[in-house]
């Protein structure tokens, strides 16, 4: 949020635009009629932003025990009672200690062996969090937490870090001095190259061309289980051209399939069931389940046809050759493409719903 | 009945016993048609033939002719009424395509709304990724948004703060250009060590497309923003989870685009639908969707999206905050890990290369681990923060191979092996990982993920 500091300034600023109005940027005037002015109240609905120097922080405090009621009920089935689940999201709550609220530095993430990162480990700007409520939580309710709650759960989250004491009021005149406590507050580096464009890269390879490593090692392939761990990897490739997927159903083949030897019969197989089919061979562009559409519904169908004998026989034969006249003008296109066990299955389905 | 000469080999199919038919009598039948006198002499020479092949051991049908029956034979497609037009109002891939899907990766996130639908790279040909297998990342799930209540305002270091309409930005003069985008986190799965098995998990979160909208100099112009206090823009989302990046203001000013379009076509609500941010060499995260608000401040923001997430943890336990470009990088697509090759011969190596900092220069493949490398054929258009697609050709003599590529932007920038990208950031990095990919090729003509040294 940037919000102009007083209406003083404004009046100037106001003055300013006046006086410049002659050396406005020509694209205001170029682009006549494109655009408004935002009101003041739109401006304030939408931004809401708060920034690390807290610009934009609204007014207003909570107290743990509030944030708890709110946390317990908004909250917890997806962060889990001490912020601490692993189910759902990755844990906010844990892994700092009072030493690292010394110094500012979160210890352990310096042991390459730490399995995980919880939130308060990383983040380094408590207004982030605040924003991060007030804007994103909960989860499947985004912003309709009040002000005070979203005080009230922050200060909740950071009093089960230990981070404040367990009776604490969070509010806008005292968040900049819990900045000051947080963890990981000194954690966080823009000294590189990958910020600004000409930022310098962090490495420097080159590009060798003959005898580079004469001792080709390798130094990490995939492991066996993973091998089919992302589903057969036949059916994520074409069955055509100039590769196929490997069948990572089955181990690894011992020699090469060479030409036609490789046969996938699954391969680029629909679902068979009746919807499946119902839509892979798009009849419902034209037929809805119970309403008419281009052509008649599913229910009238059925309902037409319920009890004749040689109904099944009579609909193959209409939706192979194509039909019309008996549900108004349209005719029912010929769909020689479509196999007969496919339309057998259709048509039965149509009749009988199974 | 047709009658042919036999002059090539497809498949398995057996050679055919030659001039089994007279030249007079083919060029009988070819004139006068068929009857049943010439029937007769046909089935002679048909019995001639395969008596004289009988040791070969030709087997075949007597009826036939020889040759493959999609050619000999009538098609379905060949005898059949087609599909009339608008059949699909809306065009489809064929059904035989199926296989070429967006998918997820099994364990990666917890719940899809806030996942990563990764694009099928090992299909794909030219620059341009077709618009409904562009990768998916949401933060709290996609909408699609109604245009007619879609706003985008400009507020913050400005002189006028203002409110647009999508009728006032498709007003403004457009531009159309051709980008990458890549999330910051492709193939992060791969920083300690082999995890995932194909190109669409390693580099799926790569896709290229033509972007059309409006410059956001020219909307920064129109508020009469405050180019000297104003460093950086905040571009915040529509959506949940109201993404929100800060943008260095000289990044905004020189290439970023407010678009309403992807491929000729308005985006796809996945993508943001009307109206998504195009930051070019940026990591896709900046790119905001349902982009409904840029404000101009004189600081970055902080944004959950830049303090907890999108962080990169180093060796020393610092985190970097802010990494935004996507340094060049390439990766072969096919023949590439998962994937099977039938047989020796001839293959084209082919793959794609891009840099957040430019164009690309050169390709360089190795087929034996790194050991050897040759310059591969860059195809045009070579565009700058565009995906480059690159070709060699390559013949397979049946022996274990190690396939890798190597890119080379016009900055002088070589794309590092993985081992010297560890040595400066550790393997908990998670983002920006554009080390070299290498693909084993076994004896079997199976690929498989491997990292080199």
């Amino acid at each position: 949020m940037y919000k102009l500091a007083n209406p003083l300034m404004r009046k100037l600023l106001l003055v300013g635009v006046l006086l410049s109005f002659s050396t406005l940027s020509l694209a205001q005037a170029k682009y006549e009629g494109i655009g408004r002015q935002a009101t003041k109240d739109e401006v304030a609905a939408w931004d809401i932003d708060v920034r690390p120097d807290f610009k934009g922080l609204p007014k207003g405090s909570g107290t743990t025990a509030r944030g708890q009621e709110v946390w317990e009920s908004r909250c917890a089935s997806c962060h889990g009672t001490f912020g601490e689940s692993n189910e759902v999201f990755t844990p906010i709550v844990g892994g700092t200690t009072k030493e690292d609220m010394q110094t500012g530095r979160v210890a352990s993430l310096t042991n390459p062996k730490q399995p995980q990162r919880t939130t308060l480990m990383k983040v380094a700007t408590v207004s982030t969090l605040w924003d991060y409520i007030h804007r994103a939580m909960p989860w499947n309710a985004p912003r309709t937490l009040t002000v005070d709650d979203t005080y009230a759960v922050l200060g909740y989250v950071l009093s089960m870090a230990e981070i404040v004491p367990d009776d604490f009021t969070l509010s806008d005149q005292n968040i900049a001095e819990v900045q000051k406590l947080m963890p990981n507050r000194n954690g966080m580096t823009q000294s590189h190259g990958l910020w600004n464009e000409g930022g310098k890269p962090d490495v420097k390879a080159t590009a060798c061309m003959s005898d580079c490593s004469k001792h080709v090692t390798i130094g990490s392939t995939l492991p066996d289980y993973a091998r089919n761990a992302h589903d057969n990897l036949a059916l994520q490739n074409r069955s055509f051209g100039a590769f196929r997927g490997a069948d990572t159903s089955k181990p690894p083949a011992n020699k090469l399939p060479e030409k036609g030897g490789f046969v996938l019969t699954s391969a680029g197989a629909e679902s068979v069931t009746p919807a499946g089919l119902f839509k892979k061979h798009n009849c419902a562009t034209c037929h809805a389940p119970a309403s008419r559409a281009i052509g008649p519904a599913i229910s009238e169908i059925a309902a037409k046809y319920k009890g004749q004998a040689d109904a099944m026989k009579k609909l193959n034969q209409k939706v192979k050759l194509g039909g019309a006249g008996v549900w108004g003008a349209i005719p029912m296109p010929p769909h020689a493409h479509v196999p007969d066990g496919d339309i057998d299955t259709l048509v039965r389905w149509v009749l009988t719903g199974q | 009945m047709t009658v042919r000469k036999k002059t090539t080999q497809f498949g398995r199919v057996k050679k055919a016993p030659e001039n089994y038919v007279s030249k007079d009598l083919f060029a009988d039948v070819a004139e006068n048609g068929m009857d049943e006198t010439r029937r007769g002499f046909l089935r002679k020479s048909f019995l001639t033939a395969l008596g004289a092949a009988a040791t070969g051991g030709v087997v075949g049908s007597v009826d036939a002719a020889e040759g493959e029956k999609v050619i000999l034979e009538k098609q379905s497609w060949q005898t059949t009424l087609g599909q009339p037009v608008a059949a699909r109002p809306y065009g489809m891939p064929s059904q035989w395509e199926a296989a070429l899907q967006r998918r997820e990766s099994p364990g990666l996130t917890r719940v899809s709304a806030a996942s990563v639908a990764f694009a099928p790279l090992q299909g794909f040909f030219g620059i341009i990724t077709p618009s409904g297998l562009h990768f998916e990342r949401h933060h709290q799930g996609w909408y699609d948004i109604d245009p007619a209540q879609h706003r985008l305002m400009i507020n913050g270091l400005v002189k006028e703060e203002k409110v647009f309409t999508m009728d006032d930005l498709m007003r403004l003069p457009a531009v159309s250009r051709i980008h990458f985008i890549e999330c910051g986190a492709n193939t992060g799965l791969e920083w300690g060590n082999v995890a995932v098995p194909s190109v669409q998990y390693t580099h799926g979160m790569l896709s290229c497309c033509e972007f059309t909208g409006v410059p956001l100099s020219t909307l920064l112009d129109m508020c009469g923003a405050d180019l000297k206090k104003g460093k950086y823009i905040l571009a915040e989302g529509g959506d949940g989870s109201g993404m929100t990046r800060t943008i260095p203001m000289d990044a905004a000013l020189k290439d970023v685009l407010v678009c309403w379009a992807m491929n000729g076509e308005m985006l796809r609500p996945e993508n943001g639908y009307p109206l998504r941010l195009v930051v070019p060499g940026i990591q896709g995260v900046s790119w905001v969707k349902w982009l409904r608000r840029l404000e101009v401040g004189d600081m970055p923001y902080a944004s959950k999206d830049e303090a907890v997430h999108y962080i990169d943890l180093l060796p020393n336990g610092l985190h970097r905050q802010y990494t935004t470009i996507q340094e060049c990088k390439s990766v072969i697509t096919t023949p590439s890990g998962g994937q099977q090759l039938l047989d020796k011969g001839f293959y084209n190596i082919t793959g794609l290369a891009w840099s957040g900092r430019g164009k690309i220069k050169n390709v360089d493949i190795s087929v034996d681990g790194g050991n050897n490398w040759k310059r591969a054929r860059l195809e045009t258009p070579v565009l700058s923060k565009a995906v480059t697609r690159f070709n060699m050709d390559w013949t397979w003599d049946g022996s274990p191979a190690i396939l890798m590529s190597r890119a080379t932007d016009e900055t002088g920038y070589v794309q590092p092996m993985i081992k010297q990208l560890r040595e400066v950031r550790g393997t908990r990095s998670i983002y920006h990982n554009n080390s070299i990919q290498a693909w084993k090729l076994d004896v079997n003509g199976e690929l498989s993920n491997v990292q080199v040294g």
